[in-house]
């Protein structure tokens, strides 16, 4: 090969720019897709660090939901559902579950009298290996229905660094410049911290698709609601009543809840968990959850299980509820963080106060 | 012996480009979903996956034409820094090619999730869930992600200044048949 001509000082320079071009416009784009040239953008990493300040400092446990206990049990399905949805987990027979009760906050030591809601997640596993994932709460409506304004209800309820309380100034100028938090607010005025895990109905509030086996799509959303069960007449003593009730209740034999699937009706907004849906919904109960078994979180087969609430099987779509991706991509990070700290469960439950 | 090929085989060519694309989209992808809450965290997910596995594919089918077709050597005046880097970034670069999705797969298998590609295609795990090893993998997974794009750039630099100021063929031996 012959040698190319010298290039002149000039030629050279210029060439240099030229290849530095390329080389910055990729890695300006990547900084920009990062993050980092656009400080104001809301990430997981935010959303999950606000919910850590709220929290306090718990390493290994989950930021938000921390405290809770492992229950399994299985899925009896009725078959009612199937003709709306292909999922393997609606036809006739059992699917087994692996679930989680908890309460909403990241503390895991929070007595279960400081607060009025309980939550419930689910894993179906399908024959097939094909998961369902769902997260619910013992209340009707969810009090937002955008990421914004959820990240703007953490802040307003984060504590105040002088009194290490929520400022309640800044939580009454939220709900003031939140109108849509009317309803879950009419209903949190009203409810009461549960005595049992086992007497609540837990709804899943965002909506999703089903999908029927010829592509039929239907929205719904979906919740479970207690069978056969006797009230608790007063709540235990000490902070972890709802764990020892639930034990107790146990003993005594499964406990059930029938898994109503609600149709919304033409025109029922199907993006936003923060408006409910008439009553008068076309309703199929698509089963009975049973649940025979509870593990301490600590080592149960919930511990690692992130409940995101996106992962599932064919048969089941999200919906346009902007809330899905956030909490998927939250539930990721918080995940990421716990698993990392795993180690440190032990001794802190050697710590526990 | 015959004389030694100027130019990369078709098939690698051709691998090159569209693996590169490929890749570049990849890495935007994955960067782009990691640091989003809205719906684009969502289909960037389904994207990443099944993008993932296909470039996992073409890496392996890529490593068997690099092991079992000559390649144009490198220019006999390169100093001999510079052929070393040479060697050992693209060293690198099939190594993350070939890791990055396996590591990606393993995490996955890690955290207890099913490997789903869309359209009920599933793959088997890799490896049993535990909580630490997912940690780790999905650690590694982000910086080495990273790792492959810085690489990328230097490499785009490198083929740059070997066609612009060396002049020396070595970008023409992947840019072009002749």
């Amino acid at each position: 090969m012959t040698k190319p001509p010298p290039l002149s000082t000039g030629d050279t320079l210029a060439r240099f720019g030229l290849i530095g071009v390329p080389v910055v416009v990729l890695a300006a784009a990547m900084a920009y897709v990062h993050g980092w040239l656009d400080p104001g953008r809301l990430t997981p990493e935010r959303i999950v660090d606000t919910l850590q300040a709220s929290g306090g400092a718990h390493p290994g446990y989950r930021r938000n939901h921390a405290k809770g206990v492992c229950v399994s049990g299985w899925f009896e399905s009725s078959g009612q559902l199937a003709q709306y949805s292909k999922a393997e987990v609606f036809a006739p027979g059992r699917t087994p579950v692996v679930g989680r009760f908890a309460l909403p906050g990241g503390n895991p030591y929070a007595p279960d009298s400081s607060v009025p809601i309980r939550s419930f997640a689910l894993r179906f596993t399908q024959a097939d290996g094909q998961q369902w994932r769902t997260g619910m709460n013992s209340m009707p409506v969810f009090p937002v229905g955008t990421t914004e304004a959820f990240f703007a209800s953490l802040q307003a309820s984060r504590p105040d660094p002088a009194t290490g309380k929520p400022n309640p100034a800044a939580q009454q100028a939220f709900f003031a410049s939140h109108p849509e938090t009317a309803p879950f607010l009419a209903w949190v005025k009203t409810a009461k911290p549960s005595a049992s895990f086992a007497t609540e109905r837990y709804d899943g509030l965002n909506a999703f698709y089903l999908v029927a086996a010829d592509g039929k799509r239907q929205a719904v959303r979906w919740d479970v609601e207690p069978v056969g069960v006797t009230p608790a007449a007063t709540a235990g003593e000490g902070a972890d009543f709802l764990e020892h009730d639930l034990e107790q209740r146990l003993v005594a034999g499964p406990l059930r809840w029938a898994l109503k699937m609600t149709f919304a009706a033409p025109g029922d907004p199907v993006d936003d968990a923060s408006k409910q849906w008439p009553q008068d919904r076309q309703a199929i109960v698509a089963g009975t959850v049973v649940l025979d078994h509870a593990v301490s979180q600590m080592d149960g087969p919930c511990r690692d299980i992130n409940y995101d609430p996106t992962l599932l099987p064919q048969g089941i779509e999200v919906s346009g509820d902007p809330l899905l991706p956030a909490r998927s991509a939250a539930y990721a990070d918080s995940y990421l963080r716990r698993t990392g700290e795993v180690e440190t469960l032990n001794t802190a439950q050697e710590r526990r106060p | 012996m015959s004389t030694p090929p100027r130019h990369f085989a078709p098939a690698a060519r051709w691998l090159h480009w569209s693996m590169a694309v490929g890749l570049l989209a990849m890495l935007f992808i994955g960067a782009g979903m990691a640091a989003s809450v809205s719906e684009r965290h969502e289909w960037l997910l389904q994207l990443h996956k099944p993008l993932g596995i296909a470039l996992l594919a073409l890496a392996v089918i890529r490593v068997a034409i690099r092991l079992s077709t000559r390649q144009p050597p490198l220019p006999a005046d390169l100093p001999g820094p510079q052929a070393l880097a040479a060697k050992a970034s693209h060293l690198l670069l099939y190594g993350l090619m070939l890791s990055l999705p396996l590591l990606g797969w393993a995490m996955l298998s890690a955290a207890g999730d099913p490997v789903s590609l869309g359209a009920g295609v599933q793959l088997p795990p890799l490896i049993a869930p535990d909580a630490k090893t997912f940690a780790v993998l999905r650690t590694a997974h982000g910086y080495l992600a990273y790792l492959l794009f810085l690489t990328v750039l230097v490499h785009l630099a490198a083929a740059l200044y070997h066609g612009l100021i060396r002049r020396d063929g070595v970008l023409r031996s992947m840019a072009r048949a002749r």
